[in-house]
């Protein structure tokens, strides 16, 4: 019986390491090739040209800049509503509510994009000009898309703080409002530093709602209204046609998002550490 | 001299359909220590918590009576986090907030008002001057408050309560998880606050309401069964059922 419970250890792992061989076996010598400052700092991203250019700074740039937007919009919103949920909802209301938050995190990625298609790239054009394929419409996309995360975790940060803090702020002749914004959110801080870096990996990883409604213009950001093309968009939207070192780009891009990934992960999970000691 | 601080007409406490205080009348005297002593579930820290309404917590909780603080009722026409701040409590495990000893005992004048650093500090540092703890964390105020002993963490509790200016303390078992020596220094330190606050204080341990109370309230199932001067109820009960508690017999 042991052994089957080993297998099955052992599949997962083998899983992770192959795709890692995979990936660093044919990135790693694209990367070198095209040389490691031109491929992460050029900003010119031209697959086609003789001869060819393959600069990946404008998708990190871009990956980066709608995961920000991403955590600006879904982090406040998340965090406030986790504290609704703890602490002022009636108990009606939160046998709606918690469930819509779960039903939110299971929505496939390809239906918020054709929301975000639909709804929010014509708002955005009609509201701030532009063609609405920006990094303002993906970062709101993203940000919707980042809150069953940032709810689910922050609202158990918020749980977990002992009720004896709440009653010792109230004691003191703290208000309700004030117990809960300065004594249990500070007191559920590295629950809550854990909801957002989960939401970023989420944010940053995404794919298919982002190439929706992005614009995906290999370039340098332009401003937020403008669109920008990320780092997962750009494999997804090359690898069908691509082949020699235009292929192992893009393998390498990968590279470059899992190492972006990995350093998430890591910051994940040092925060949990340090929440536990 | 001996003013009433706080007077209990007929008070009658429910939860839901259990009733944890039946007819309880008495008067709280100004500047002095009146312990509650009683066993376990006999209505004491329901009664404590009535006093600064922390009782309001519990959902399914009626109370019918009246409190009278200063000769106001405090269930009428009252602000409660006003009332709060003139009847501080101190409960019976440390519950300190996981920020420095500064921030937690800076934590009560902040929720009033006090922005000014100067004032705080001044606050601040009489408070742990007043709890007789300054000397021990002066040099690490800026620490987290509970890299602490328990002993020390209660003592900062009883600062932070102090550092509102309240005029009662209510003090919830506050030894009952601490060693000896913890408990004789706040022993030593309640009776020192006598002067200034008028105190209450729960207690299991009947030596301590001894040692410091003035007066000693018995309670049983929801009842006071004797209230009556400390000295004279430990050495005389009326009643025989304090009599067989205070020696022993049972609780």
């Amino acid at each position: 019986m042991k052994n089957i419970f080993l297998t099955a250890a052992l599949v997962t792992i083998f899983a992770i390491m192959l795709i890692c061989v995979f990936l660093f076996a044919n990135g790693i010598p694209a990367m070198k090739e095209i040389g490691l400052p031109e491929f992460l700092l050029g900003t010119d991203w031209s697959p086609g040209d003789v001869p060819a250019s393959f600069g990946i700074y404008p998708m990190i740039l871009g990956s980066i800049s709608v995961t920000l937007g991403a955590v600006l919009f879904g982090v406040p919103i998340g965090l406030l509503t986790a504290v609704f949920m703890a602490y002022y909802c009636p108990n009606g209301l939160y046998k709606v509510l918690k469930p819509a938050v779960e039903l939110l995190a299971g929505i496939p990625s390809v239906v918020y994009g054709f929301f975000g298609l639909m709804i929010l790239v014509p708002f955005v054009r009609n509201l701030f000009g532009g063609n609405g394929n920006s990094i303002l419409t993906a970062s709101i996309l993203l940000g919707i898309m980042i809150l069953p995360t940032v709810i689910g975790v922050s609202e158990s940060a918020i749980r977990a703080v002992p009720d004896q803090y709440y009653e010792g702020s109230l004691a003191l002749g703290a208000t309700h409002e004030r117990t809960v914004f300065f004594t249990i959110l500070p007191a559920a801080s590295s629950g809550i530093f854990t909801a957002v870096v989960l939401g970023i990996g989420r944010a940053i990883g995404e794919t298919m709602a982002v190439i929706m409604v992005a614009g995906n213009q290999a370039r340098m950001p332009a401003g937020i209204l403008k669109g920008i093309r990320t780092m997962t968009a750009n494999i997804v939207l090359e690898m069908g046609y691509a082949a020699d070192l235009h292929r192992g780009a893009l393998i390498a891009t990968g590279v470059i998002l899992l190492l972006f990934i990995l350093f998430i992960n890591i910051t994940f999970y040092l925060l949990k550490r340090r929440a536990t000691i | 001299m001996n003013k009433e601080k706080i007077k209990i007409t007929g008070i009658d406490l429910y939860y839901g359909d259990f009733q944890a205080l039946k007819n309880i009348n008495m008067i709280l005297p100004q500047n002095k220590i009146t312990a509650f002593i009683g066993p376990s579930g006999c209505g004491k820290t329901t009664l404590l918590k009535s006093l600064n309404r922390m009782n309001d917590l519990i959902s399914d909780c009626r109370i019918s009576g009246e409190i009278l603080l200063d000769g106001q009722n405090i269930y009428e026409n009252i602000d409660v986090n006003l009332l709060r701040k003139r009847v501080g409590m101190v409960f019976q495990k440390p519950n300190l907030f996981p920020m420095s000893i500064y921030d937690n005992v800076a934590y009560g004048p902040r929720t009033h008002g006090i922005r000014s650093k100067v004032m705080l500090d001044e606050i601040v540092e009489k408070s742990l001057v007043r709890a007789v703890i300054w000397d021990e964390v002066k040099d690490r105020i800026k620490k987290s408050a509970l890299s602490l002993s328990g002993g020390q963490q209660q003592r900062i509790c009883i600062a932070r309560a102090l550092a509102v200016e309240p005029e009662v303390l209510l003090m919830d078992e506050p030894t009952s998880a601490l060693d000896p020596v913890s408990t004789s220094k706040i022993e030593e330190l309640v009776l020192e606050l006598k002067n200034d606050y008028t105190i209450i204080i729960v207690t299991h341990n009947m030596q301590q309401a001894v040692r410091v109370s003035d007066k000693t309230a018995f309670f049983l199932l929801g009842e006071i069964v004797e209230y009556r001067d400390t000295e004279s109820i430990f050495s005389m009960p009326e009643d025989k059922r304090t009599e067989d508690y205070i020696t022993g017999r049972f609780g």
